[in-house]
């Protein structure tokens, strides 16, 4: 039991007792409201992508404010010189989680719920192409996400870092079962991304509308083709970098083990091949949501459209090859910190000519200051100092002195937040409406936008100066003698205001449920693509008669033709059927990693076993589609237009 | 891309997607066999231990697994031809051949693998041996997915006969059968043939 459960810490137990309340809350609101057999038909079992894409926007947007709890609680420990508030064990716990929580947990499944919402509705498509394997992808990241959270109450989490470097992750030096939930929790977790690479992939290049041309299709779509190619050729990695790290400690191997002939920097090489097309796959579809909010709200088409696309399949093609710029220090030898190096500043080139095409769209535009907008004009000036900083750290001689200092968080975090954050958001705005039918409250966003905004620079500019005074990361302490006190206690100032600013958005949400205002055109931005050419939020079936979009920009075009997306007569529809097996086989993943993270073997082979039954049972079943008739496409379409 | 959607088009275009689907998840299948190749290509001569390829490598076996993997392939292949030609019963009797061959190739592993084990090379002995059993037996569990997966869908082809959907399914899994036999010819070059050399 004193092993099972995390005993000793008050924070702990302050955790344990709000999980324990939240829960009883949750089944107790369910219950007394006779809500569960909703829940099960519309939500657990739905296969539409709208609906899943809010079940990711709900989970991210709490792994979010995870996340960002322990940023804080990071913060205040390293406000001050010498504090007692947290132990270096917690603090190393605490790094861990974030990071991982962040990147895999927060940024992946955001980004996910954009691919979700926009892309089907983007090119004209009624849904995904494998719709069943969608709804799995979202339930093995929940139940992924669920074992890597759960540690931190039961077992104690992970501490060692958040890409688990060996011999520290080995058990000969982490015996605990932390690195063990860190390893399933992304793996599992990890499939689903995989798959949705793949059904993302499939979907945008089998299911555009007629008419759209690979070169005609929005930008956002093209980034989310760059980004799912980069997934499918690296998350494979992933899955055998864990998969091997398993291996020596359940069978103790000895692949990466310091000892019987293993390769600790194999390991290293092996993650980051992975790790650094992984930001990329996060940012590209951030770049797109730019490109679209850009082009809509300077009312111009987007300049430099085909330089826009070979700039995103070139940085895809180039992120494969930066890898090493993590560990110069490795000491490869100048002739491949020199390839590694160039490479890295090479990529910086499609990116700028991207901000060069952005900031042309927008000259001599109308540029109407919406919120997506806001956003997207934050990131630019945020993203080129991130880039600049990226560039310093990839000349590899001066790397030595960067390396693992807080000028390499502050880098990193001016990348992940000016660029992906930045852009999420920016999307969230964006298509918020599409997809509830109403906008989210103006005044209250512009507060979060610039709290968040003056916060970010308050917090992380400090950092720069920091580690040049030779501050590293992942320290938990300093003394007063180093004289980096007053850089900290601004930069724990900057992370303040960032939580301000999203308790804000917290309650933008909450406020705009009420009183947002709706949306009752379907194009409540004068939009360009197709999405907007729909009613919000859209029918099942998203297009009662697929479009024909043989322009770029194909809503607009229609528009300025007088086209009217309605049709007068209607054809059955064919849709996917529900369906409750991926929640099943998600939960017996989370019963198999659980039991192979504490060794206990036959819970391990037994979910296992589930997982072998759900697909068996899924083999087996013919009658999974079926037909919206005619009539039913044509009272819903009129019910619409009254309402409009 | 569809034009007209009439059901059955829809149906057929919907089947081929699936198909485009695999390839890609073949794909990905692919670049994971890469990872472990390099890994054990870095840790082979990492021995460290009187184990070697060479000591305990036994050409018979090894080269025993070899053919029948092969000839599975074949049989799969046959499968496929009788599919086209519409028969079932010659479809359903060919694939259990390739699963009687595929469940033969991972008891002549299995074996093989008892008796390195028990002259005392296990999988903790050195890091060759690691990554020699993660990579050998990555495939080994790849091809006992497969035999169950088969066996699945001769009984559905038994209760639904030749359709597009069963049609679909017998093309997917033989893509994935040879996909398999061309991953174990390298691995039957690299491990084990340089092994012995
Ligand atoms: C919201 C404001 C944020 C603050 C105040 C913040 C703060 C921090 C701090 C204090 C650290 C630990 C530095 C150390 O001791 O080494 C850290 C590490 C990290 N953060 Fe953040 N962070 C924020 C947002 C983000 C976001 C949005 C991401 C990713 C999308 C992210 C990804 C990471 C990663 C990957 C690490 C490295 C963890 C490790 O060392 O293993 N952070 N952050
Ligand atoms: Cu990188």
């Amino acid at each position: 039991m004193k092993d099972f459960f995390v005993t000793g810490d008050p924070l702990i137990y302050g955790a344990d007792a709000a999980i324990v309340v939240t829960v009883v809350a949750i089944v107790f609101v369910l219950t007394y409201f006779k809500k569960w057999r909703w829940l099960w038909r519309e939500w657990i079992t739905t296969v539409d992508h709208k609906k899943i894409g809010i079940m990711y926007i709900i989970c991210s947007l709490l792994m979010l404010f995870r996340g960002g709890v322990d940023a804080i609680l990071m913060r205040l420990q390293l406000a001050m010189p010498d504090t007692k508030f947290l132990e270096s064990q917690h603090y190393n716990e605490i790094f861990t989680t974030h990071g991982t929580i962040m990147i895999l947990f927060m940024a992946m499944p955001f980004m996910f719920a954009l691919f979700n919402w926009v892309i089907p509705l983007q090119i004209g498509a009624r849904d995904v192409a494998f719709p069943y394997l969608n709804a799995l992808s979202f339930w093995l990241f929940f139940f992924g996400a669920l074992l890597f959270n759960i540690s931190f109450v039961i077992g104690g989490s992970p501490d060692a870092g958040w890409l688990a470097y060996p011999p520290l992750s080995e058990l000969s030096h982490s015996p605990g079962v932390g690195e063990n939930f860190y390893i399933w929790g992304i793996q599992i977790s990890g499939i689903g991304s995989l798959a949705s690479g793949i059904n993302f992939l499939v979907t945008i290049l089998k299911m555009r509308a007629p008419g759209m041309k690979l070169m005609k299709m929005p930008l956002f779509s093209w980034s989310v083709l760059a980004s799912c190619i980069t997934i499918i050729f690296t998350f494979p990695v992933l899955t055998v970098t864990l998969a091997l790290l398993f291996v020596d400690r359940f069978f103790g191997a000895h692949i990466f083990t310091m000892d019987g002939g293993g390769n600790p920097m194999m390991y290293v090489n092996l993650i980051w091949m992975w790790g650094h097309p992984e930001v990329y796959i996060v940012v590209l579809p951030a770049f797109g949501i730019y490109s679209e909010v850009v082009s809509t709200f300077s009312k111009k088409k987007i300049f430099g459209y085909t330089s826009m696309v070979f700039s995103m399949m070139i940085i895809s093609v180039l992120s494969y090859f930066t890898w090493v710029h993590h560990f110069f220090t490795m000491g490869a030898g100048a002739d491949v910190n020199a390839f590694f190096a160039i490479t890295t500043m090479a990529i910086g080139i499609p990116t700028g000519v991207k901000v060069f095409n952005w900031l042309f769209t927008m000259f001599r535009g109308r540029i109407r200051m919406t919120q997506p907008m806001l956003w997207t004009l934050a990131f630019v000036p945020c993203f080129l100092v991130g880039g600049a900083t990226g560039v310093m750290l990839a000349v590899a001689p001066a790397d030595y002195q960067y390396h693992n200092s807080y000028f390499l968080i502050a880098h990193f975090h001016q990348t992940l937040i000016g660029g992906v954050v930045f852009g999420y958001l920016a999307g969230l705005y964006y298509w918020w409406p599409k997809i509830f039918g109403f906008k989210l409250n103006d005044r209250l966003g512009k507060w979060a936008f610039w709290l968040w905004n003056i916060g970010f620079y308050v917090c992380f500019m400090p950092q720069y100066a920091l580690g040049f005074m030779g501050m590293t990361r992942r320290v938990y302490t300093y003394g007063w003698d180093m004289g980096w006190a007053p850089y900290n206690l601004v930069s724990t100032v900057g992370a303040f205001l960032m939580g301000i600013g999203f308790v804000v958005q917290g309650w933008q949400i909450i406020y705009s449920i009420k009183r947002g205002e709706r949306d009752l055109t379907g194009d409540p931005w004068n939009g360009r693509t197709l999405e907007w050419s729909i009613p919000s939020p859209p029918p099942v079936y998203n297009f009662a008669k697929i479009p024909e979009a043989s322009e770029q920009d194909a809503w607009w075009e229609m528009k300025k033709k007088g086209i009217k997306p309605t049709a007068t007569s209607y054809e059955a529809i064919h849709m996917p059927k529900n369906s409750g097996i991926p929640f099943l086989m998600s939960v017996c993943w989370f019963i198999a990693g659980f039991g192979l993270t504490f060794h206990w073997i036959w819970i391990g082979l037994a979910g296992l076993a589930g997982v072998g039954i759900c697909l068996l049972a899924r083999s087996f079943q013919y009658k999974t589609e079926y037909y919206i008739p005619a009539k039913e496409v044509s009272r819903i379409e009129a019910m619409y237009r009254r309402g409009a | 891309m569809q034009q007209s959607i009439t059901p059955q088009h829809e149906h057929e275009h919907h089947e081929s997607m699936k198909v485009f689907g695999f390839w890609i998840f073949l794909m990905t299948d692919c670049i994971l066999f890469a990872c472990l190749f390099a890994t054990f290509a870095v840790l082979r001569t990492h021995t460290d231990s009187p184990f070697t390829g060479n000591e305990l490598f036994e050409i018979p076996g090894f080269t025993a697994e070899t053919f029948i993997l092969l000839t599975s392939s074949f049989t799969s292949g046959l499968a496929t031809l009788a599919m086209n030609k519409g028969k079932v019963k010659p479809l359903i009797g060919w694939l259990a051949v390739t699963v009687l061959l595929g469940a033969a190739f991972i008891g002549l592993e299995i074996n093989e693998f008892m008796k390195m084990v028990s002259e005392g090379a296990t999988i903790s002995t050195n890091a060759f041996l690691s990554s020699f059993y993660t990579l050998v037996s990555t495939h080994g569990l790849h091809v006992s997915v497969g035999i169950v997966w088969m066996i699945a869908i001769m009984i559905q082809l038994k209760k639904h006969g030749i359709q597009s959907v069963t049609k679909r399914k017998v093309q997917v899994m033989s893509l994935y059968w040879h996909f398999l036999d061309v991953v174990w010819i390298f691995l039957f070059t690299v491990v084990y043939l340089m092994g012995v050399m």
